[in-house]
């Protein structure tokens, strides 16, 4: 099968939880995905950002998994910000309408100096 | 007019004049606050206190003061004014002496000196005070503007339209103290778009949030009802009971069908739009009500026909209303004239701001939001003006031909084998990717839903090309099944745990490409992806 397969690291940057995602968010990713968040989440951050910089691929199974973990997110009131998405993802999150409710950055900087203002 | 700080007013501390008898003989002298009085800053004691030279005996003034009357209920004897560069800055306030003797000449001569050594430390305490608090109020105001600018973009489209034949462009300049202005675009049935332009009453938060409501409002309604006036109906409707005292919003509906041209418009109290036409700059009026202000409101609703080279200008107060250093307005025909001298929406936007600068000046900081939405008609020559024009026809090509095993994953496989088939084409790279996601998400379905996920069915992919477009038929055995319609998620539902986060596939295949068909037969059930190999010029954005 090709592609990359899923990953993610969690990291804080100035209080914020920063998850580094890479390879193909698709139904494989589901249970790293959600354990990363819950490693972001364990010091209780206001906000989490991911970096999709190093993702590739996203399909609607993927798209479902960040709506769940948008979800999630807000049900514990943590606001998520999103940094590192190409064009097309960006068009994507904008159709499917993930960007009304996700702020959507040019890098790293611009995601957690916005969180770190609110 | 002298006046005493509040926290100085309340600074009064007395001894009681009777000592309990129960009270062990050897216990620390108890101190006991005395209630508060408030003087009036006009209460002629006031003056009287400025004036004096020393400790005043409250017992001996003949003076009509309610806060006069008011020391002596509160048991106060002795006042000694605390003066500070010729300031009444508070009041030293004494009861009666412990030993119910009178205060002697050398108790007020120590008062005196303490109130003098102690009224410029006062003062000193005040003004840090004063300038801490102001530090923290400024600190407030400043997170507040930083909250209102990010609920502001938050909701500000991130990309224009992209319609053959038409060009889209949009500007949106926060004043420092936000406002409440937005713009959307919104994506309606039978490929019309909804454009709308608002302006909420107020700044900063308070409008940034009722901005966020409308905005959310409208994205949900536009598509069910899709008439600008119904729309607006319902929005005022749902607005009126959520809006906060002295608040509305302002707001233009507009719905456009790319294909033939027909506008359709209704004006919940916003500027009026304005429209260059080769006869001339005509408006667009309708009339309606501001959304939020009383209940079942109706909304007139008009239509226009927008022709080949005609630009629309929709646009906000904070445009027509600025003003320079001698307090004159830009004024609405100032923009109307601008407007017709256009050549197109981008053209005439840098026009507008390049005036308005020039006109206002680089002294002044500016009023209000400023934001400016033209939608323009391409004039013949420029680009197809209806998007599904079909160009020459011409043989098809095949330009691949295969199979992959009915397993997820799998469709990446399809992917790269149709992305190498069309290599060559001259599709660009965002048409391309959303071909891609398109032929992936088909694929995906073929696999689980026609075939099961059964890895000996196989999932037949074929890529077509003609002089205009490039066609990709995805095959699955799962026979007769109609595709179902395809509907707009509803993501507040499934973020809320409503609804399951899944069922993007259908949608975002249906967004990607440009045309979706189907086909079946009792035993293969074909989806073909359709993408023209070029596009009309992008808008900026």
């Amino acid at each position: 099968m090709p592609g990359a397969e899923f990953g993610a690291e969690v990291r804080s940057h100035d209080s914020t939880g920063v998850i580094d995602l890479r390879g193909e968010i698709n139904l494989g990713a589901d249970q790293a995905l959600l354990a990363a968040y819950e490693r972001a989440a364990q010091d209780d951050p206001r906000t989490v950002v991911l970096n999709f910089a190093s993702v590739d691929y996203i399909n609607s199974t993927g798209i479902a998994l960040i709506v769940g973990l948008l979800a999630r997110a807000r049900k514990e009131h943590r606001t998520v910000r999103a940094f590192g998405l190409s064009e097309h993802y960006r068009q994507i999150f904008a159709i499917t309408r993930l960007s009304d409710f996700m702020g959507i950055y040019a890098d790293e900087d611009s995601a957690v100096t916005a969180t770190v203002s609110t | 007019m002298t006046t005493i700080p509040s926290n100085l007013r309340r600074v009064l501390r007395r001894e009681p004049r009777v000592r309990p008898s129960t009270e062990p003989v050897a216990a620390p002298p108890e101190r006991v606050e005395a209630p508060p009085v408030e003087i009036a800053p006009n209460d002629p004691l006031v003056a009287y206190f400025s004036g004096a030279t020393g400790a005043v005996d409250i017992g001996a003034l003949q003076l009509d003061s309610p806060a006069l009357e008011g020391l002596r209920e509160a048991g106060i004897k002795l006042v000694v004014p605390l003066v500070s560069q010729g300031e009444l800055i508070g009041l030293l306030n004494l009861g009666p002496r412990r030993s119910e003797q009178e205060y002697s000449a050398d108790d007020r001569k120590l008062l005196n000196d303490l109130a003098g050594h102690a009224a410029p430390a006062v003062r000193v305490a005040q003004l840090v005070r004063e300038q801490e608090a102001e530090v923290r109020q400024r600190e407030r105001i400043e997170q507040e503007l930083r909250v209102a600018q990010l609920i502001q973009q938050q909701f500000l489209p991130e990309e224009l339209p992209d319609l053959a034949g038409w060009q889209f462009a949009a500007f949106y300049g926060p004043a420092r103290e936000v406002g409440g202005d937005f713009y959307d675009f919104i994506k309606l049935p039978e490929g019309q778009i909804g454009i709308v332009v608002g302006d909420v009453t107020d700044k900063g938060v308070p409008a940034a949030l009722v901005m966020a409501t409308t905005h959310s409002v409208l994205r949900a309604e536009a598509p069910r009802l899709v008439a600008p006036s119904e729309v607006l109906t319902r929005v005022n409707n749902l607005l009126v009971d959520e809006m906060p005292a002295h608040m509305f919003v302002t707001c233009l509906y507009a719905v456009l069908n790319p294909e033939t041209g027909q506008l359709r418009y209704a004006n919940a109290g916003h500027n009026v739009p304005y429209v260059s036409t080769e006869g001339g700059v005509t408006e667009l009026r309708a009339t309606g009500m501001p959304l939020g202000l009383l209940p079942e409101m109706e909304y007139e609703e008009k239509e226009a026909t927008l022709a080949p080279g005609d630009t629309v200008l929709l646009h906000s107060d904070g445009l027509a209303e600025a003003h320079n250093t001698s307090r004159e307005m830009f004024g609405f025909p100032r923009v109307a004239a601008l407007t017709g001298e256009a050549s197109d929406g981008e053209v005439l936007i840098d026009r507008l701001l390049k005036e308005l600068q020039d006109f206002v000046g680089p002294e002044l900081e500016q009023e209000d939001d400023i934001t400016l939405v033209t939608l323009g008609r391409r004039a013949a020559g420029g680009g197809p003006a209806a998007p599904e024009a079909p160009g020459p026809a011409g043989a098809e090509r095949q330009l691949a031909s295969f199979e992959v095993a009915s397993e997820p994953g799998n469709e990446r496989l399809a992917i790269d084998q149709v992305a190498e088939a069309v290599d060559g084409l001259g599709l660009d790279g965002p048409r391309l990717e959303r071909l891609k996601t398109a032929v992936g998400e088909a694929t995906m379905n073929a696999i689980e839903h026609g075939n099961g996920n059964r890895p000996e069915l196989p999932v037949g992919v074929s890529v077509v090309a003609d002089d205009t477009d490039v066609k990709v038929r995805i095959t699955d055995q799962g026979g007769e099944r109609a595709l179902p319609e395809v509907e707009t998620p509803d993501l507040e539902a499934k973020l809320a745990g409503l609804q399951t986060p899944r069922g993007w596939g259908l949608f975002l295949i249906q967004n990607m490409v440009d045309a979706l068909e189907t086909a079946v037969d009792e035993q293969h059930h074909t989806i073909e992806l359709v993408m023209h190999l070029k596009e009309a010029p992008d808008a900026r954005s």
